[in-house]
Order: structure tokens, then sequence, then C-alpha cells
């Protein structure tokens, strides 16, 4: 794929939505379109997190090693989102196990390239991290929700069911 | 108007205090703690059993007592009743031990429905968690029914596991309806589960919704439903567009006796389907 075709494809991608020209094209400089076979993991936990994937099709699950309870599955990231930030916060190792439930086409930021653009333009470093500040509050938001366990049956969901 | 006059008028009305007997036809165990029961509405007067998708029925366990439950049945067929039922306490129990031929006390319908008219040419969201799509089947039914007077449907489910989702085949028949989405999530699941996983918030990434033409319904445990409902306005819908069904432990079903009340409300006889609007403020208040 062409340079400027990259960018117009990124330019779709709900995580860059309203991005300008200029911070887009140096977000392009750093990606580059990937695909994982059904089945492949894209990382696993404690690998060095080099890069960060915006999805474009398919699905991802991602997985915690549970020991004697095998792998747990606790979060599934798909088209339009982006899967992994541990680029971003040290000590820039992955957390999970991310496994290609489908097959997935994505654009792969490579991270290294990503931070030295950071650091020497502030205007686009800010602006990444702000819309990675929005991904994480959701995602925090969405992990406590769960947390809450609110279809657990010591409670009763509706009120009614007494 | 004094209270002794509300129970005069409501005398000989369908909403009578006074249980009708009506007959399992059959027990469905939908998970291991959730069950149908299929009855045969009363007919002592001759009539058939109407209602409108989202009202309940007063569904009394002889001996035990009385519990307010949704009518998760389709509206156009009133030749049976369901309602589906979550075992967490005495009733629910008591319920749960009866078997065909049984026979149960019912008062009903009550309550305000879901604005299935309103939503007509309209696009429509619903979203549902745990047991909150048991009210809402009802609008499904008639959504599919009338399949042509509405837009694109919307029917985003969580649940707490694989184990624990409902009506199963009837998701998957819906997913097959035209112009009908249904994206399911479960806040844990094994590698046996192919599916989403996560909040049935985090499910709205994958819709791209019209929103001045959208109408959403929404019914789940309260706090999904107040999550849900900001999700549905971060995505741009007015609270105008959102009704939500509310529950309290229900008593007389009429109003009168003051166990539902939600503030100014009861959620008896003023809901338990609200426009987002009339309870927003309530929604956040610890005290009610």
């Amino acid at each position: 794929m062409k340079p400027q075709d990259l960018t117009e494809s990124l330019h779709k991608h709900p995580f860059l939505s309203n991005m300008n020209e200029e911070l887009l094209k140096t977000l392009t400089s750093c990606a580059s379109n990937v695909i994982f076979s059904e089945g492949t993991y894209l990382f696993h936990e404690g690998e060095d997190a080099k890069t960060f994937y915006l999805l474009r099709s398919g699905r991802v699950v991602l997985e915690v090693r549970g020991g004697e309870r095998g792998q747990i599955r606790i979060q599934t990231v798909g088209a339009g989102e982006v899967l992994g930030w541990s680029w971003l916060i040290s000590p820039y190792k992955w957390h999970f196990d991310a496994f290609a439930l489908e097959q997935v086409h994505a654009f792969a930021i490579d991270a290294s390239c990503l931070v030295s653009k950071c650091e020497t333009d502030c205007h686009f470093g800010y602006e990444m991290l702000r819309r990675f500040s929005e991904v994480l509050e959701r995602r925090l938001e969405a992990t406590r929700l769960q947390l809450l366990d609110v279809y657990g049956s010591a409670i009763s969901e509706r009120g009614e069911n007494y | 108007m004094t209270d002794t006059s509300i129970i005069e008028k409501r005398k000989g009305s369908s909403l009578s205090m006074v249980p009708s007997l009506a007959t399992i036809r059959r027990v469905i165990w939908e998970t291991d703690d959730t069950y149908t029961l299929l009855i045969d509405p009363p007919r002592g007067d001759g009539r058939t059993f109407a209602f409108n998708a989202g009202q309940f029925n007063m569904i009394y366990a002889f001996g035990t007592g009385e519990s307010a439950i949704s009518i998760s049945s389709d509206p156009f067929r009133s030749n049976f009743l369901a309602h589906t039922i979550h075992r967490v306490g005495t009733v629910t129990s008591a319920l749960s031990r009866l078997r065909r031929g049984d026979t149960i006390g019912l008062r009903g319908p009550f309550g305000s429905s879901w604005p299935l008219e309103e939503a007509v040419g309209k696009d429509v969201c619903i979203a549902a968690g745990g047991i909150g799509l048991a009210p809402l089947r009802p609008v499904i039914y008639t959504l599919l029914r009338r399949r042509e007077e509405f837009g694109r449907i919307m029917i985003l489910y969580g649940s707490r596991s694989p184990l624990d989702l409902l009506y199963r085949v009837e998701l998957e028949e819906w997913s097959k309806a035209p112009n009908t989405e249904v994206i399911i999530t479960v806040d844990r699941g094994d590698s046996s589960w192919k599916g989403h996983i996560g909040v049935v918030t985090s499910l709205f990434s994958y819709l791209k919704m019209d929103t001045p033409s959208t109408l959403a319904m929404v019914c789940g445990p309260e706090v999904m439903m107040k999550y849900t409902c900001e999700e549905l306005e971060r995505r741009g819908l007015s609270a105008g567009q959102i009704y939500l069904s509310m529950e309290r432990n229900m008593k007389c079903g009429i109003g009168l006796c003051g166990h539902c009340q939600f503030g100014p409300k009861f959620i008896c006889k003023d809901g338990p389907v609200f426009r987002l609007p009339q309870i927003k403020d309530l929604l956040d208040k610890k005290e009610i």
C-alpha cells in the first residue's frame, strides 16, 4: 500500500477520526498493514511491547494465564478498536496474551518510531496521549463494571424476583 | 380522589386485587437458575389475556407469596403467557418447583409499556443485560412480526457467562431476520466461547447508529442501564430517545401500597417503562 493510501485508510479508523492531516502523516510514517491468521497469537504476556494495533477487521481476545485454571479470557477487541497500550507505559511489556479469534486485519504502529515522533513533536505527542487516555478511561470504566458482577445470582437483578 | 374511591374504581376491572387462577403448561429451564413458566392464562370471564410489551403480572405462589414478573411472551399470541424468572428468593424458588398442571394466582397485566408505536419508521436499538432480555422479548417478537414497519433492529445482549445466556435458539433466529443485528457479549468466557467478552456498553463500538432516527430500549440491572444510557447519549442519542424499564419490590401492583416508590413515581403504576428524562435525576440518588 502506498503511503498516501495508507494515510487515507488510517484516517477512516475511529481512533484517528478528526485527526488533522499533518499529524496523520506523521503517524503514517510509523504504520504498516498486518494480517494475523485465525488461531495465532499477536503477542504474549511478558514480551516487549513494541507495537500497538488499530484493528480493521476480525476479533482478538485478551487472555490471562490463570495457572491451573488455564487461559482466562477477559476481553475481546474488534474492528475499529485499539489493541495495546503497554508500549506507552513502563516497563513496556505486554500484560496479556492476544489471540486472534478470526483472521485479523490491522494497522501496526511501531512504538519506538512513534515515541520518537512524540518526543520531537509535542503537539503530536499530546494528541496521541489524549486519544489513548480516552481509550484507557473507557477500558477502566468497563473493567469496573465487569468487576461489579452485575448479573451475579447473589443479588436480585431486577428487584422483581423475590 | 380518596384511596377508597380508587379501589372502588378498580374493582371489576382488569386491575383487580384478587388473583385469578392460571395453570402451568410447561416449565423451561433457560439456565441453572433461570426458568420460564408457560402459563395458560386465566379465562374465567371468557376474555383472552391481552397485554402490551413491557407490562408485568403479579404471580402468586400459593402459601409463599407474590412477586412481580415481566411478561416475556409474544403479545400476539394470547393463548399462553410466558414469564422468565430468576430464582433468587423464596417466591421465585417456590415457583421454580411448580410442574405442568400446577396452579398459580395471577393478577395483571400492570404497568406501562415499551413505545412500539413511537418506534414505527425508526431504527430500534435494544440493549439488554441478564434477565433484562425477558421484558424486551415481547418487543422483539413485535418488531419482527411487523418487520416492514421499522428500520434497522439492533439487539445488544450482555450476560455473565455463556451458560447464563437466555433464549439461545431465539437469539440465533433473530440474527437471521432482515436488517437485524444481534450482538452478544459475556463478562467471562472460556476458550470454548468464540463471541465477545466485555460489558454490554462495549458493543456500541461495533454499531454505526443513525442517531436521529433511533429509539433505544434498555433493560437490565440498574447499574448496567445507567452506563448504557450514558453510552447512548455519548453516541448522540438524546435522553428523550431512550426508554428503560425499572424494577422495585412491587406488592399491590396498582400504586396504592408504596413499596415500589421511586422518588415521586410508583414503578408499578407510572412504570416500569420510563422515558429517560422522567427518571434521569433519580438514577444517581443513592437514597432512592
